[in-house]
């Protein structure tokens, strides 16, 4: 079976949980031996694993024609790319966009991130991407998140082929309800178009059907995973000060994580308790509000910012900890709590997190509790037996989570979607 | 002649209420009394009241051929007394008709039996004690919480002079054994053990109202002709249950009590007749020693232990628990001993349960087996701070338990001599006599000297001891002798 993914990120160069989801899911399917996928991308960088599938790199593929020889466009296409791909796709030019801004080979130029003129480069890669439909073969096309549902939409049109969209977020995640306007008109497009709706929980799942509109039958949960770890990072130790307890939230420190009621938990530990310290990682725009709460509250000694961690720090950060607290006011999934638990950290996690309903050996509050979440966290800190429960079976059953089993339930959702796509 | 040995267990939930980690220190009531009170209510409404209602027509009724057992701890007594002192008079209505047996049990349907023998014993005792005092008679059947027993816990309820206990019919122990005989206890010969019969029982308490059942609907007849048709010999059939069986797991429009009503007519056509457990044990001999190495209960499949101590945190708060077994046992606290009780209660650890089976069930108002760990630990922390706060933490409780009695007999010697000091005093007042008076008075104040000299004694021990502890000890002697003259 023949996949045409269309992605926005993909690691290592990654910004959020969207590329590790993309990554883990790709890899997954491809334990599948029949399995083909091809996954396109904004803007590759050359060092992305690509020996389980083909990336195709939308800054790479001409959507204006240019006479330019065999190894002009070696030299300029950048690493790991394939000029013979190039000249394909080429021939497959559809109209005249010489009104875009093109480089010398006639391709776009792309971000790869997400840039004040993000809808700009989403008709751009929707633009480019019937370019890619026009010139691949597949059986099915799977569209991440809203960024890439034009694209989708436009591939189905060209192709006549069944669209997947997989819902990673939704707007009313990211906005707490205060929804824009123009992304929501891209999100619910995309799901009006799509032959098949997958929401990495039900929690999504509700929101596509109730807020978006759309018919349940359609809609299908399809959880995330997550990737063992890797041997460089299961290297790294573990460092526990026996005198003092680390509590870590990691994540952008936005409105949809719930950061201050971490902050106001973490104020009546430390009323009661003095050896334990918290530690706040990440960016984002309530950062200087933390801080400020933080000082209001009187513990700014015990609570720390360290500010945005990536790669590894993450793991370091994770592995000197002795709780994870993920209080999200609304998460579509959330897989930091598994990467945590993979690292032997129990997890406190909130109801309203996607990934509540695949966890069942960390401690459950509602982002709102927090006296709830202040007793958690006490109560791992100064209770052995909770921890050393929650450490050791956490870890077990995070370790039962794999994407492979992930890939096998797409693949079952893809089949349903072709045979009721052509026999109806 | 086959014999039904019928018996219901009465026990509530003692509910706690939610304790977070702030309260420690600062509250010591740990009951949710709201909880406690409807949940006692509606059960005694919807399941005792009826239930009980029909097995006193059943003993009225049917010529003193119904029989029928009943154990109650000690924590649901007092919850009744409060809530629901109907129930009480109406087991008071069942017991004059004589057709009723009261067994003993721990007086706070918890697990001491596996941690601290003294706990243990005194708790069986305080509650046969409640027994005798509201029914008459001291129980010498034993059935320990959730019928858990082995042969450590066999031998413990010998030496406490129990007749007999009563257990489950488990295969693990049984093996090819029928449970329909006699055992006794392999380590104490003299104890005597009644095996449940899970099916039989269970027919009745889980499948009655189940539709889905082979065998539904189940009539008496039916049920009679099963116990009829069991092999010869085969005599002593032991049906366990929960009260609660009647009218709330098998609600009370299954017909669940037209069944009992049948059943001593039904039982006597078939030549089935009804005992008590201490009449099996005399009618009955036993047949073989059963040998129970690991504790046994009637809980879930596994029928052991592993719903109460299956985890690691259940083992945590168990062990944390009974830590302090010691120390309350030697204290006199009235409330640090109520609470004691209430925070045996099996059900506390139940409610850490994370085995897969109990993925569905009632956890109360906890959320789950780590929201029940950390509320029940948190709980636990206050009650040590307060039972830590009685006496000092770096004396040994050997030595601490030999310093109480120290002090006990100093008490006794104290009022020994104050007797003897009022003796003294009222022959000075009796000869009244100046030249008398003055002997007298020389008595009086040898006397004196001499109690003083002891209480000093008392004093310089006692230093090694708190000031809290100190002056609440001379507060007593101070008592003691404003008490004396009076006498």
């Amino acid at each position: 079976m023949k996949v045409l993914m269309f992605g926005w990120e993909f690691p290592p160069h990654i910004l959020g949980g969207l590329g590790t989801a993309s990554y883990g899911l790709t890899k997954g399917m491809s334990q599948q031996e029949d399995m083909d996928i091809t996954f396109c991308i904004p803007k590759p960088w050359g060092d992305e694993d690509q020996s389980f599938l083909k990336i195709i790199g939308m800054n790479r593929t001409p959507i204006v024609w240019k006479d330019v020889d065999y190894n002009y466009v070696k030299e300029h296409l950048g690493d790991g790319a394939d000029p013979q791909l190039y000249y394909n796709q080429r021939d497959h030019i559809y109209g005249d966009f010489r009104h875009i801004h093109t480089n010398d080979l006639g391709c776009v130029e792309f971000s790869g991130k997400y840039p004040d003129n993000l809808y700009e480069e989403i008709n751009n890669y929707s633009i480019v991407a019937g370019v890619v439909a026009r010139q691949q073969n597949y059986d099915i096309i799977h569209s991440h998140d809203w960024l890439t549902y034009p694209a989708g939409i436009h591939a189905k049109q060209v192709s006549g082929k069944p669209l997947v969209i997989h819902v990673h977020a939704t707007d009313f995640d990211r906005s707490r309800g205060n929804v824009n306007p123009t992304v929501y008109g891209i999100e619910k497009n995309g799901m009006d178009h799509a032959d098949h709706i997958m929401c990495v929980s039900e929690l999504t799942r509700q929101t596509v059907i109730n807020k978006y509109h759309q018919d349940p039958r359609k809609v299908s949960t399809m959880h995330n995973a997550v990737s063992p770890l890797a041997p460089e990072v299961q290297a790294i130790p573990e460092v526990h000060d026996p005198k003092e307890k680390v509590v870590t939230f990691l994540g952008r420190i936005t409105m949809q994580k719930g950061p201050e009621y971490f902050v106001e938990a973490a104020a009546m530990v430390l009323k009661r308790t003095k050896n334990i310290r918290f530690v706040m990682a990440g960016s984002g725009d309530m950062l200087d509000e933390m801080i400020r709460l933080a000082a209001a509250r009187g513990i700014a000694d015990r609570f720390h910012f360290p500010g945005f961690m990536k790669g590894k720090q993450v793991y370091e950060i994770l592995k000197s900890s002795d709780v994870y607290v993920m209080p999200s006011v609304s998460e579509p999934f959330g897989i930091s709590p598994l990467e945590a638990m993979q690292c032997n950290v129990p997890s406190i996690i909130s109801y309203q997190s996607g990934c509540a309903e695949i966890l069942n050996k960390c401690i459950k509050t509602n982002y709102w509790d927090i006296h709830a979440m202040a007793d958690s966290i006490y109560s791992i800190c100064s209770y052995p037996a909770l921890y050393k429960y929650l450490r050791e079976e956490g870890k077990k059953e995070v370790d039962a989570i794999t994407w492979e089993d992930v890939g096998l339930r797409i693949r079952k959702r893809y089949e349903e979607t072709l045979k009721y796509y052509y026999n109806n | 002649m086959k014999t039904i040995c019928l018996y219901f267990e009465i026990h509530q939930i003692m509910h706690l209420k939610r304790y977070r980690f702030f309260d420690v220190g600062a509250d010591h009531y740990y009951y949710n009394d709201y909880a406690n009170d409807v949940t006692l209510t509606d059960m005694v409404q919807r399941s005792y009241m009826p239930a009980l209602q029909t097995l006193l027509q059943l003993c009225e009724n049917n010529n003193k051929q119904f029989k029928v057992a009943f154990s109650i701890s000690g924590v649901t007594l007092e919850q009744l007394e409060i809530y629901a002192s109907e129930v009480i008079v109406i087991l008071q209505k069942l017991n004059k008709t004589g057709c009723v047996e009261f067994i003993a049990e721990p007086y706070s349907h918890g697990l001491s039996s596996l941690a601290n023998e003294k706990c243990f014993v005194e708790e069986v005792k305080r509650q046969s004690k409640k027994i005798k005092e509201l029914f008459g008679k001291k129980p010498t059947i034993l059935r320990n919480s959730s019928l858990l027993y082995s042969d450590e816990i066999g031998e413990m309820v010998n030496k406490m002079g129990f007749k007999a206990v009563l257990t489950e019919g488990a295969k693990q122990i049984l093996g090819w054994k029928s449970p329909h005989y006699l055992y006794h206890c392999a380590t104490a010969p003299k104890l005597k053990l009644l095996l449940r019969d899970y099916k039989l029982s269970d027919d009745i308490c889980l499948r009655f109202n189940n539709n889905s059942w082979s065998e539904f609907p189940l009539t008496a007849s039916k049920y009679t002709d099963w116990l009829s048709s069991l092999p010869e010999g085969e005599n002593v059939i032991n049906i366990f249950m929960e009260l609660q069986a009647i009218g709330v797991m098998q609600p009370l429009d299954s017909n669940i009590l037209e069944f009992f009503k049948a059943l001593p007519q039904e039982a006597a056509q078939r030549g089935i007749r009804f005992a008590t457990p201490s009449e099996i044990v005399k009618e009955n001999d036993s047949v073989a020693p059963l040998e129970v190495p690991y504790p046994l209960t009637w809980n879930d499949e596994e029928r052991d232990t592993s719903s109460w101590l299956g985890n690691d945190l259940q083992r945590e708060a168990f062990n944390k628990l009974y830590s302090v077994a010691e120390r309350v046992y030697m204290c006199n606290d009235r409330r640090i001993k109520m609470d004691w009780d209430y925070l045996q209660g099996s059900a506390n650890f139940r409610f850490m349960n994370t085995k897969s089976s109990a993925e569905n069930m009632n956890r109360g108002i906890y959320e789950s087996a780590y929201d029940a760990f950390t509320n029940y630990m948190n709980i636990i922390a206050d009650f040590t701070k307060r039972v830590d706060a009685l006496y000092p933490e770096g004396i040994e409780n050997d030595e601490l338990n030999a310093l109480l009695t120290t002090i006990r007999n100093q008490d006794d010697e104290i009022k020994i001599l104050e007797t003897k000091l009022g003796n003294a005093l009222a022959a000075l007042e009796h000869f009244n006599q100046p030249e008398d008076k003055e002997a007298a008075k020389k008595d009086a104040a040898v006397a004196k000297n001499e109690m003083e000299t002891k209480e000093k004694k008392v004093a310089t021990k006692k230093n090694k001891k708190t000031a809290s502890k100190k002056s609440k000890k001379k507060g007593s002697v101070v008592e003691n002798k404003k008490a004396k003259p009076t006498d």
